[in-house]
């Protein structure tokens, strides 16, 4: 049991060496890697910041899901005490966070105040107004598609006459947002490859300059994998600084908006605040820009080691 | 250790290096490889390290027959030999210890041991002192010595050796050739290829010649040496 233990210790701390060896050999030459890092970062920082944004104006909208009501017009013939009945029915389903009644009368009377009509409307000789009943979705049932459902269901009440859904305006917001959320995507995905292929490229000009090493390496039997690894943890390297550059640019970006949003915020008496990268998605950022690194140096090494041999 | 059976050599260019080539060279043995400039003495030399493969025939090394192993398995042959290469193979931006320990590093030796066997073999060539010194700061010699330790610091039981000696005066040319005499002696099988003949001629050792190609002469030890 002791051997291979010893023997995996031993196989760790090469590891460890050829880690920290690719990372003093990146700080010898601290601006070339800086301006390669710099490049990941800003690609990266670029979607990360829109994810952010996107991530802040969904939280905004969502204040404004309890904008979303239903109006439920009543049959003329349907008695006060029924239409309370059906209010009581209505505020017990899951989906439904409140239910207004406004009776005929009460309709008639605001829309005289309201209109100032009231002359016209006493010339008929009957209240030409149906109850209403005002239904307020629960927020998880106020999306687009679930409200449309919540309709379907209280139209066939029997009561009810008519209803209405009133969120046409939440509903364009909602298919903008998909479609940048899905810009944001294919713009992150563009930029994901693009890092690929600046990492590639770089560790690509570093095999190149150090073609005489891995001859050597080569002549005296050093493995592929031996000689892949301190090009493999240089890209690791890459993307790790890519991924911090990233959110540091994306910290000071929010930094600069804080200000100007508060203020504006503030004109709508709104306790909106710009929410910042948060710690789950920081560790998903740094990840995945390590994850680009280590796969642009993998597909560099891939192609350009076996190039090299001893001639 | 080493056998070539009608081993041919034909480069890519349709030239043939080495044609129908075969000799034993028995474990402990120390031999020289000598012939014109262009007789396939290097060719011979990089078949037996894998760095080639032959066109044709058998070429067999420490009982391997090298048609036989994999790409995947070169690493693992090359590390069971000791190359001294007439250009050194040095890197320059590393200290001598560090160049002498690439083989157990690579071997994945671990630490304690490398710093004892690097030592240890520089030595034996003569360097102790230079560990801490780079590769360019030593003379033509000095740094062949570091190419020496350096291929026998993993202790291999085979040393091959191309123009170890191509561009030194004859005194270092001799104190090189007695390096490797001292490996010959404690069994390690040696194999150098030179065209320095007076070199050669000077010392009791099997030789094989080559001349375009062909192994025209294989001479016994001269007789006082038996
Ligand atoms: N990679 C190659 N491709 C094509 N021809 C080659 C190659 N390497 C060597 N040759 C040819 O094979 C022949 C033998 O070359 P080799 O290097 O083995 O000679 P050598 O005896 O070592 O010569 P020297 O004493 O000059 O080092 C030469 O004619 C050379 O031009
Ligand atoms: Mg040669």
């Amino acid at each position: 049991m002791a051997a291979p233990l010893a023997a995996l210790r031993v196989h760790l701390l090469r590891h460890l060496q050829v880690f920290f060896y690719s990372l003093g050999q990146l700080s010898r030459t601290p601006l070339a890697t800086l301006m390669t890092a710099a490049v990941i970062g800003i690609a990266l920082a670029l979607p990360a910041g829109l994810h952010v944004l996107l991530d802040n104006a969904q939280r905004l909208s969502g204040g404004w899901d309890g904008a979303t009501q239903i109006s439920l017009f009543l049959k003329k013939n349907v008695s006060d005490a029924r239409a309370r009945r059906l209010a009581e029915t209505i505020r017990r389903r899951p989906e439904v966070a409140a239910v207004d009644y406004i009776p005929r009368d009460q309709a008639l009377a605001e829309f005289e105040r309201l209109s100032g009509f009231g002359d016209a409307l006493k010339a008929l000789d009957e209240n030409p107004l149906p109850s209403v009943l005002v239904v307020r979705p629960r927020p998880e049932a106020a999306t687009p598609e679930a409200a449309e459902k919540l309709l379907g269901r209280l139209r066939q009440y029997g009561p009810v006459e008519l209803a209405q859904l009133d969120m046409q305006w939440v509903k364009r917001l909602y298919v903008i947002m998909d479609l940048v959320r899905r810009g944001v995507l294919v713009l992150g995905l563009l930029l994901g490859l693009a890092v690929l292929l600046v990492v590639g490229n770089t560790i690509r000009l570093a095999i190149q300059n150090r073609r005489d090493e891995i001859v050597v390496m080569k002549l005296i039997g050093g493995t592929d994998a031996f000689i892949r690894r301190p090009f493999l943890y240089t890209g690791f390297w890459y993307g790790l600084f890519g991924g911090l550059i990233a959110a540091a640019l994306v910290g000071l970006a929010l930094w600069v908006l804080a200000g100007p949003v508060e203020r504006l915020a503030g004109l709508y008496q709104s306790p909106f605040r710009l929410a910042g990268l948060g710690g789950g998605e920081l560790l998903i950022l740094l990840l995945l820009a390590i994850g680009l690194g280590l796969a642009g140096s993998w597909l560099a090494v891939g192609r350009h080691l076996r190039e090299i041999e001893p001639a | 250790m080493i056998r070539f059976a009608n081993a041919v050599k034909r480069y890519p260019g349709g030239h043939e290096a080495l044609s129908n080539v075969s000799f034993h060279q028995r474990p402990g043995e120390m031999a020289f490889l000598t012939g014109h400039s262009g007789a396939g003495k290097s060719t011979l030399l990089r078949l037996i390290a894998l760095l080639e493969r032959p066109t044709r025939g058998q070429v067999i090394v420490q009982g391997q027959n090298t048609s036989r192993v994999e790409r995947r398995q070169i690493p693992h042959f090359r590390r069971r030999l000791g190359i001294v290469f007439q250009d050194h193979q040095l890197l320059f931006d590393r200290t001598v210890f560090d160049n002498v320990a690439l083989p157990l590093v690579i071997a994945g030796v671990p630490h304690r041991e490398i710093g004892k066997r690097v030592r240890a073999a520089l030595d034996k060539v003569g360097l102790l002192g230079k560990e801490k010194a780079f590769p360019i700061t030593l003379s033509g010699g000095e740094q062949q010595r570091v190419g020496i330790a350096r291929a026998v610091v993993h202790k291999p039981a085979l040393l091959l050796a191309d123009e170890p000696t191509g561009n030194l005066d004859p005194e270092l040319s001799r104190e090189i050739m007695g390096i490797f005499e001292d490996f010959a002696r404690v069994g390690v099988t040696v194999l150098v290829a030179t065209h320095d003949i007076a070199l050669v001629e000077s010392l009791p050792y099997r030789r094989l010649t080559l001349r375009e190609g062909r192994l025209v002469g294989d001479t016994a030890p001269a007789p006082e040496a038996a």
